[in-house]
């Protein structure tokens, strides 16, 4: 038995229909064919498939597609204003080289902004360690994504984003 | 080339571009028309006999195209796995090579060993008639502790391996060894575990295969960092699909760390299984199929003694190591316990004598192989250990002690006693500098600073070697590894001036898309944009032997190298027609083809150009086309070394370790993007951190059941476990690649658990703790405390 579900995913109206075990990101992959949200893990501990729900930051595994009704869905497709101009936390990802295999960056984008916004574009490096409790890198040593949060904060206040 | 995108430049990667846009490539983003999915059934139990298995429910579940097992494999004489380097035991006999099927026809070896694999139309109905597959087993007794494998009487794994010993290896002379001993002034034992570790690479394996019925071709995208490697082992050993019939692809693939260079039974299941459903057929596993299967690392069990005379300098070393194999021999176990271990045991260290004795035993666990450093942690936390502990028996400062027994920067090429020739190095300045960036002078300020507030501080080094850049092929087949260890490299210019690398190593975050198109672009002078790196995938570039050992820039790069070198040489033939001057008088500057002493000049894009619409060429002397393919097998490994320091902060209370610096300064020859290497750097550091102090892959005694099978019993290091790093380096240029380079991509896993570990036994040492086990988890520091205490 399938439900028809609609969302709008990334400004754009998207529905289809799913099963009801379906979750957020086999819809996204699968039903709709963004495969820039990623799946790492079965626990929902890696946070490689993270998206914005009605602008908060969601594990899109824990989350079921029909749970999403009506919902707001910003992926990492969704980011970037053009092709050239990235959002500035990604273009702080490239600057400081926060990304080496790139499996989890987009899980580790999309918790980074809303981490940003949370703390009113205000992070020490304390709090941004903290806060990554639920992204899991295994290339970088977290390293360079930390210092690329930092150098994010102020780059989206003046980009008011 | 300009400094900004030349050798030694920062250069921002091309590759980051589509991993932010989410547009990057990996396995299971693939989208292919009428595609199946697979789902594995896995055994349940770590050791069993097969007594029945009954498909007829889930043959009959919704979306079901194809249900194999090992019978089907068995019948359709599909060959077994192999284990491609024979190593030959202490009296010349190769090792044990017990059957390796793609899936278990009458018993099962471990948890998560392939019973059965089901196609579907959807992954979630091949999920479900997986779980209505009925199995009857009869479990067995399992062999599952390391240091009871070789006991007698330990349940066998193999009837092809009595007693579980797949070989006694042996590397020196016991008895001068024992000799040395005899008349040392001091004497350093320690008894270590070096944890077992799951590498947990965030995109997990996949496969995804298609067979074209019209040309009987066979292609297969696999998450691998050797795709030339996988498909010569499925050709020639497993299933016998011609080379040239089977392509290889490797995308975009998340992160390798060595777990990617096998062969496995999915991807095997997969490519032969999709001849005979006639449909395209993907795999993804899921996390807990990749804690179960994926090849471990590490796991030995290790005593270890060290002789010194009275003045602290070496005078010999004796290891007795068992390393575990697991169920079935991985593709490169045999060689990672002995020639990528035994061989490094001298360390930076002028030892004379060293006696190593290696025993792999199987065990009714995953496989194991080569994981981040593959042998190289393993004898580092050997050697740092014994050293550290030395130290302190001898009250001598333990980088005094290091410093007393460097090989000296006059002595190289430095013939060590267990087979290796270090071509370069200059250890001392290494270790000074760490001491400098690490402040060891303020150390017990610090030390003292802590105590006011009830915490334990200490300190640790380890100063590591490394044989990387795998390697002279002779020397490897001398040793028993079963392929050449070359790489290749072509350069295809096209009319217009810009030009395809296509590499034979493979990318799987270490960036080569930019770092090699950084060579050529500082070699030609062409302009970064116009560069594009082709790898991965085995219809489009030459033979290639993949990426791991630390070899990509080493043997790929110097590759490229001498393709770009064959490049010039035909440009200048070409250049000096078009200016009408002698061969001779041409010299290549800035990308541009000079006679020297005129103002001649052919910029290489005109010579190019002229190569692809030779109107005006020496046709009847050379070939039309600007195309050179080149293959470079290295002269020696090459040798990076370095030095970490670690301090560390314990609270007494919970036995909570905290790092709270962490130094690492490393000589790996000349950088080309220090940018990239100061990220292999970090990402290095914590893999071992993560070894020191959080994960262990634990399987329970009795069952062999998988205790740590997720991301929620298996402690990843997240980022507030490790601090920022401090990070420093020096250059001694290798002696025998043209660039100069040693390997950077192992360094920080094989140094990292000995330094955090050496500084865990400092901060403990007032406390009369000698030992804690690795991972030094709050809770093993906290019972080494009190355990100490009563």
């Amino acid at each position: 038995m399938t439900i028809p579900v609609a969302m709008t995913v990334n400004g754009k109206p998207a529905s289809g229909k799913v099963e009801a075990r379906t979750l957020l990101v086999q819809f996204l992959r699968e039903h709709l064919g963004m495969t820039g949200t990623h799946v790492g893990c079965d626990t929902s501990q890696c946070g490689a498939c993270v998206v914005h729900v009605d602008g908060k930051s969601v594990k899109s595994c824990t989350m079921l597609a029909v749970q999403a009704e009506g919902a707001k869905v910003i992926t990492i497709e969704g980011l970037a204003e053009s092709a050239e101009k990235l959002h500035p936390m990604q273009e702080a990802f490239r600057e400081n080289h926060a990304l080496q295999c790139g499996f989890c960056t987009p899980g580790m984008v999309m918790s980074a902004i809303d981490m940003v916004k949370r703390h009113n574009y205000q992070l020490d490096e304390a709090t941004v360690r903290r806060e990554l409790e639920g992204n899991l890198c295994r290339c970088t040593g977290y390293h360079n994504i930390v210092k690329a949060i930092l150098a994010a904060a102020p780059a989206m206040k003046s980009a008011g984003v | 080339m300009t400094a900004q995108t030349g050798i030694g430049a920062r250069v921002k990667r091309k590759e980051d571009h589509r991993f932010l846009t989410g547009t990057g490539r990996y396995v299971d983003d693939l989208p292919l028309a009428r595609a199946t999915y697979a789902q594995f059934v896995r055994s349940p139990h770590a050791h069993a006999k097969i007594k029945s298995i009954d498909t007829s429910a889930a043959k009959a579940m919704p979306g079901v195209v194809a249900i194999f097992t090992g019978k089907d494999i068995a019948d359709a004489k599909v060959g077994g796995l192999i284990c491609g380097w024979v190593v030959k035991d202490k009296h010349g006999e190769p090792h044990k090579a017990p059957p390796h099927p793609v899936m278990a026809v009458d018993t099962v070896r471990y948890v998560g060993d392939t019973v059965a694999m089901v196609v579907a139309n959807s992954h979630d109905e091949a999920k479900d008639a997986a779980e209505a597959i009925k199995i009857d087993y009869d479990v067995k007794a399992a062999n599952v502790d390391l240091a009871r494998a070789l006991d007698k009487g330990a349940p066998e794994v193999h009837p092809e391996a009595p007693g579980n010993l797949i070989y006694d290896w042996e590397i020196g002379v016991k008895a001068d060894v024992d000799a040395a001993f005899a008349k040392a002034a001091h004497v350093t034992k320690i008894d270590i575990v070096n944890n077992r570790l799951i590498p947990n690479a965030m995109e997990p394996r996949a496969a995804a295969a298609d067979y074209d019925k019209g040309t009987g071709n066979y292609t297969l995208w696999s998450t691998s960092q050797n795709p030339h490697v996988l498909r010569l082992i499925l050709s020639a050993f497993v299933l016998g699909i011609p080379e040239h019939k089977l392509r290889v692809i490797a995308p975009d693939v998340g992160g390798g760390f060595g777990s990617k260079i096998f062969c496995y039974n999915e991807e095997t299941m997969v490519t032969w299984a999709a001849s005979r459903v006639g449909r395209p057929i993907k795999w993804t596993a899921e996390r807990s199929e990749s804690f179960q299967t994926d090849a471990h690392g590490r796991d030995h069990v290790t005593h270890a003694e060290l002789a010194l005379d009275k003045d602290g300098k070496f005078l010999a070393l004796k290891v007795e190591t068992v390393a575990n194999m697991g169920a079935y021999l991985s593709t490169f176990s045999t060689a990672v316990p002995t020639y990528l271990y035994a061989t490094l045991l001298a360390g930076q260290y002028t030892t004379p004598l060293i006696y190593a004795n290696v025993k792999a035993a199987l065990t009714h666990t995953a496989p194991v192989d080569a994981y981040r450093g593959a042998g190289r942690p393993e004898a580092t936390y050997v050697i740092e250990s014994i050293v550290s502990k030395a130290a302190k028996e001898l009250k001598i400062d333990p980088a005094e002690l290091r410093r007393k027994n460097f090989i000296p920067s006059t002595a190289f090429p430095y013939q060590t006693p267990v087979a290796l020739q270090y071509d370069s190095g200059n250890y001392p300045p290494i270790i000074d500098e760490a001491i400098k960036i690490a402040d060891y002078k303020g150390f017990e300020a610090r030390r003292a600073e802590a105590k006011s507030r009830g915490k334990l501080r200490g300190i640790g080094f380890s100063s590591y070697i490394e044989a990387c850049g795998l390697a002279p092929s002779q020397v490897i087949g001398q040793l028993g590894g079963g392929v050449g260890q070359w790489e290749s490299a072509q350069l295809k210019f096209n009319p217009t001036g810009n030009v395809q690398i296509l590499t034979g190593s493979h990318s799987h975050g270490q960036g080569h898309e930019t770092t090699f198109a950084q060579l050529v672009s500082d070699k030609l002078g062409v302009p970064m944009e116009q560069i594009e790196v082709v790898h991965g995938d085995t219809a489009t570039t030459p033979f290639g032997m993949g990426t791991y050992g630390s070899r990509s820039l080493a043997v790929g790069g110097s590759a490229i190298m001498k393709a770009a070198d064959k490049i010039i040489d035909k440009g200048k033939k070409i250049a000096a027609h078009l200016m009408e001057a002698s061969v001779a008088d041409v010299v290549f500057e800035n990308g541009t083809f000079k006679v020297a002493g005129t103002d001649k000049a052919v910029p290489l894009a005109q010579a190019v150009f002229a190569a692809y619409v030779p109107h005006n060429y020496p046709i009847t002397e050379l070939e039309p086309g600007m195309d050179e393919n080149a293959f470079y097998d290295p002269a020696n490994f090459v040798y990076p070394a370095g030095t970490q320091i670690c301090e560390v902060e314990i609270d007494p209370d919970t036995g909570v370790v905290e790092i709270v610096n962490h130094t690492a300064v490393d000589d790996f020859g000349n950088i080309i993007n220090p940018m990239i290497v100061e990220g292999q750097v970090h990402g290095g550091i914590v893999q071992g951190v993560g070894q020191a102090l959080l994960e262990n892959a634990v399987y329970d005694k009795e069952t062999g059941q998988l205790i740590s099978g997720s991301y929620m019993d298996y402690t990843m290091p997240r980022a507030d476990d490790v601090p920022s790093f401090k990070l420093g380096n020096k250059v001694t240029p290798c002696p025998h690649n043209p660039l100069g380079v040693k390997g950077c991509g192992e360094a920080g896993a094989i140094a990292a658990p000995a330094a955090v570990m050496n500084a865990v036994h400092d901060a403990l040492a007032p406390l009369g703790v000698s030992h804690v086990p690795m991972p030094a988890t709050s809770l093993n520091v906290w019972q080494a405390i009190n355990g100490a205490s009563k």
